[in-house]
């Protein structure tokens, strides 16, 4: 066809802009200006921090140097590569074995199994420390195994954090190693292949990036915990525990500040292959693939029962010692039974209210976070034009991943208590804890809005508007009732983790607004360590409460939607 | 149905041009679409036939150029602004609705009262024969069901366009059959003017009153159907709609040309090609004729059957020019014709290219 003159004078066609279109650009604008206070601002505030003098006056690197010359400060670093990555080789390699009974072998209870490891989830990562002290300490029921070592440092942290990271490795492999093509398998098999070559050549290959994937989580995990460390390092000092005690314990918040950022760079690091790897594993997964059955083999299935059954029995036993413990007299003298230690308002440092803060915290996280991360989430998958602001939002989402909560929390108290801020009454009260708790899990929640809304079909949008029917009315009508079950996923997610999570608001709960996972390091503190092992127990007791909850409502909807739901 | 002459067009498209970044999906299109009329845009996947309709419906709109619709600039208008019922592929049916409640959405918006919208409703969804699914979810319905629900949810609120993007493909061969009988009819019955995408030549062939077909952003053909079909206005008409031979040749005087040592006469389109110019000549394997062949009949020549393949209706047969540069071509004989005339395999028969039937277009 001739290009006739029309074409060549015409002039780009400037689209009018819709209703909706400017709804949707106002939401957008207002999640933007969400992350940017919940995000961007706190984390400008503290890299500014690590480069000012006591009083604010700018210092250039001096603060870094000054780390850098002092061995008692950056020694953390190689400690907190050290255990970081002992954790992440042990915690795998266990997750692997227990993926692999539960994927490849016929041995029974593999239900029952897998809801034994993920407990932990539960738990706020001081429990399994707690318990480790009643084991191994000085008056431990069992310290003669560590063969005169002392429990209070590497060795206890890397217990503790292989406990709590367990379940975080085992989801991603169970994943991975679930997806297995069948084909491959009869294939090799086929050519008379050995077992072992087979596991070589077709399952390690396969599970690969599952694996990876895992060994990055696990070890961000360990490398930005603060809980474990803090409750059983010991001398052992580590970056999480530095930035605490820099702020806390002597007051120096530059020196914090760089901590903070020294502790970003591998949680970074770690984030951004995590992504790569990612990327990759997409195009694995895509392929059409037939599940693999497994046959039942005595011996084989017999080794997988024993290496997942030792596994489990740890977990329950580690739990049990905890509840054990916070039920008896006083340990080792006294070991008859006692509600005492659930006494919290007599104990140092705790007290029943901050269960209710925690509480009131959790649930206001689960609400409020879930209602912002699904519809931001909406507004960035559906709304149309806008690029650039879009890409940006998008890259705030994802930045929470990659921030240690420890982190997080300085750069909130930096951000908030600046004199000149006018957010600065939220400081102290309730409202900046629920914000930094919904940023910390903001990039995990979004993601799993983003997976539900992919699922939708794209034309609803279109649809509605050709029908001359607001965007929101078919949110709120269609795609909300839909995404039910990710909906629910999303606050449960937010709730437990609000429950347990104790680095990203040790440095901005306030006297009023105590919460129970800092009562149980502040009990511990103050040598409460029963009560701190009762309120450990009450934050588990809590979390499983509200995911059978979880289960019961998804159940629910599960039935009353299935004339809908396709199977 | 609705043809050019002298009617004002309701759609008119003019210097349409999309771009993708870098990539020109739609290039310059002008089109004019009727009142009551049923316009198909034919292609082959990822020719521009639903980018072109998205930018009718202001789902994405188009880089340059302007559309009117009923005499309005509707060029740079959001779709809520526009006047259009669409129908996705994918049905687009809220899955946790109703039948009743999807066909039904539209009319809430409305100022209806409770009662209107149901008589309404119930109304379309007689009016696609689903009078009784009125309660059920578009889960629980076939996939020809469900295509009508939603065809019933776009025409709800009565608007002056109907578009559908390959809204049968989804189904299968059976229903498709079906439903394009009760779709052609549906749109006679309500004249609702009605563009629809498919990728499909014989669904065009069959439901539409004028065929735009459409490659690599451009537009190749407008015209009816039997337009089309016979008269292909390029050689990418002629391989995409129904089967096609295409023969080399060469041009020669007055509208001759020469296929090896035939020579053939062409009614139409042998302008503009000078003597000894490489040309493609174009015949349908329908159209080549065996029966009635006397030494008057034009196009006549030796042929020699290679091949015969029974195909039930009919029989397809491969036959060469029995000269030096052996040309192949296919025809299709009746069962009769074959037993008639005892068309065997190996054997020679005298065939003619019918001179109102052959194309010839510049080049190979
Ligand atoms: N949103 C988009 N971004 C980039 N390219 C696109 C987009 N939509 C369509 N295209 C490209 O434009 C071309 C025409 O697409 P489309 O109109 O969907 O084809 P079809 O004729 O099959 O409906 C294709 O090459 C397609 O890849
Ligand atoms: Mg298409």
């Amino acid at each position: 066809m001739a290009n006739g003159p029309q074409a060549l004078t015409a002039t780009t066609v400037k689209a009018k802009v819709s209703r909706d279109d400017w709804v949707m650009r106002g939401g957008m604008v207002v999640i933007g200006i969400y992350l940017l206070v919940a995000v961007i601002f706190p984390l400008y505030s503290l890299l500014s921090k690590s480069f000012q003098d006591e009083f604010g006056k700018f210092v250039g690197l001096a603060n870094y140097a000054e780390y850098f010359a002092t061995p008692a400060l950056f020694f953390s670093i190689n400690n907190s590569l050290t255990i970081s990555f002992t954790s992440m080789v042990i915690t795998v390699s266990l997750a692997f074995g227990y993926a692999y009974g539960l994927t490849r072998s016929c041995m029974p209870g593999k239900n029952i199994f897998k809801a034994i490891a993920l407990i932990p989830i539960l738990a706020p990562s001081l429990l399994p420390a707690i318990s480790l002290r009643y084991l191994f300490g000085a008056q431990g029921m069992i310290k003669e195994l560590l063969m005169g070592e002392s429990i209070y440092g590497p060795i206890g942290i890397v217990m503790g954090e292989v406990f709590w990271t367990f379940p975080h490795a085992l989801i991603i492999i169970l994943t991975a190693l679930s997806t297995a093509d069948a084909r491959l398998y009869e294939a090799a098999e086929s050519m008379g292949t050995s077992k072992l070559r087979t596991f070589f050549t077709v399952t390690l290959p396969g599970a690969k990036y599952g694996v990876i994937s895992a060994c990055f989580v696990v070890f961000t995990l360990v490398i930005t915990d603060f809980g474990v460390p803090k409750v059983i390092g010991g001398n052992y000092n580590v970056l999480a525990v530095d930035v605490y005690k820099q702020v806390v314990g002597q007051q120096n918040f530059q020196m914090g500040a760089v901590v903070g950022m020294v502790l970003l760079a591998p949680a970074l690091l770690a984030f951004t292959a995590d992504r790569i790897v990612q990327g990759k594993q997409v195009a694995l997964l895509s392929a059409r693939a037939v599940p693999y059955q497994p046959r039942p083999n005595k011996r084989f299935d017999l080794i997988m029962l024993t290496v997942c059954g030792i596994v489990a029995l740890t977990i329950v036993g580690l739990l049990g010692v905890a509840q054990y413990a916070s039920l008896v007299k006083l340990w080792p003298y006294n070991m008859s039974l006692t509600l005492h230690h659930y006494d919290f308002d007599l104990r140092d440092g705790g007290s029943w209210g901050a269960m209710f803060n925690s509480l009131e915290m959790a649930g206001w996280t689960a609400v409020i976070g879930t209602t912002v991360v699904f519809t931001g989430a909406y507004l960035v998958e559906k709304s149309k034009g806008f690029t650039h602001g879009r890409g940006l939002i998008q890259l705030m989402c994802m930045i929470p991943l990659a921030v240690p909560g420890i982190v997080l929390g300085l750069a909130y108290i930096f951000f908030f208590n600046h004199p000149g801020n006018p957010l600065g009454f939220m400081y102290a009260t309730m409202g900046i804890l629920v914000m930094c708790t919904i940023t910390h899990f903001y990039t995990v929640s979004h993601l799993t809005a983003v997976t539900a809304l992919k699922q939708m079909d794209p034309e609803f949008e279109a649809v509605s508007s050709s029908l001359k029917i607001p965007f929101y009315r078919t949110f709120i009508r269609v795609t909300v009732p839909v995404c039910m079950p990710a909906i629910l996923d999303i606050s449960v997610y937010l709730f437990v983790n609000a429950m347990t999570t104790v680095s990203a608001v040790i440095f901005i709960y306030s006297a009023d607004t105590q919460l129970a996972s800092v009562a149980v390091i502040n009990m511990d503190d103050a040598g409460e360590i029963a009560s701190a092992a009762a309120m450990a127990m009450m934050i588990v007791y809590t979390s499983a409460g509200m995911r059978l909850l979880h289960f019961l409502l998804t159940r629910g909807i599960a039935r009353q939607s299935q004339a809908w739901r396709k199977r | 149905m609705a043809k050019d002459n002298g009617q004002k067009p309701y759609l008119s498209i003019h210097g349409v041009t999309k771009m993708f970044g870098d990539f020109t999906a739609l290039k310059d299109i002008a089109l004019q679409v009727y009142e009551s009329e049923f316009v198909c845009f034919l292609g082959p996947s990822g020719c521009g036939k639903t980018t072109l309709l998205r930018a009718i419906a202001g789902l994405d709109i188009q880089t340059k150029g302007h559309i009117e619709q009923a005499g309005q600039d509707i060029s740079a208008l959001p779709p809520s602004e526009r006047d259009f019922g669409i129908v996705f592929q994918s049905y687009a049916l809220f899955p946790n609705l109703t039948v009743s409640k999807n066909v039904g959405y539209g009319l809430e918006n409305k100022k209806m009262n409770k009662a209107d919208v149901k008589a309404r409703v119930s109304e379309l969804l007689d009016l696609v024969s689903l009078g009784d699914q009125g309660d059920k979810y578009p889960a629980q319905l076939s996939g020809g069901q469900q295509q009508r629900v939603a065809l019933a949810r776009a025409l709800a609120t009565s608007p002056g366009l109907l578009l559908l993007d390959e809204p049968l493909s989804a189904l299968d061969a059976k229903v498709r059959v079906y439903l394009r009988h009760e779709v052609k009819q549906l749109q006679h019955k309500l004249g609702v003017t009605t563009i629809m995408v498919t990728h499909d030549q014989e669904e065009a062939l069959t439901m539409a009153d004028r065929i735009v077909v459409m490659n690599e952003g451009i537009i190749e053909q407008v015209g009816s159907p039997l337009e089309i079909y016979r008269h292909p206005a390029s050689p990418f008409v002629a391989e995409f709609v129904g089967t096609m031979n295409f023969l080399p040749g060469i041009a020669g005087n007055d509208g001759t040309v020469h296929m090896g040592k035939v020579e053939l006469h062409a009614r139409e389109g042998v302008n503009g090609l000078g003597e000894g110019d490489e040309v493609t000549i174009c015949v349908r394997p329908e159209d080549v004729i065996a029966r009635d062949i006397t030494s008057d009949t034009p196009n006549t020549f030796d042929a020699m059957v290679d091949e015969l393949e029974f195909l039930g209706s009919f029989y397809r047969a491969s036959l060469s020019t029995q000269s030096d540069d052996d040309t192949n071509f296919r025809a299709d004989f009746s069962v009769n014709l074959v037993r008639d005339l005892g068309v065997k395999e190996g054997q020679p028969l005298i065939v003619a290219f019918p001179e109102s039937r052959i194309r010839v277009f510049a080049g190979r």
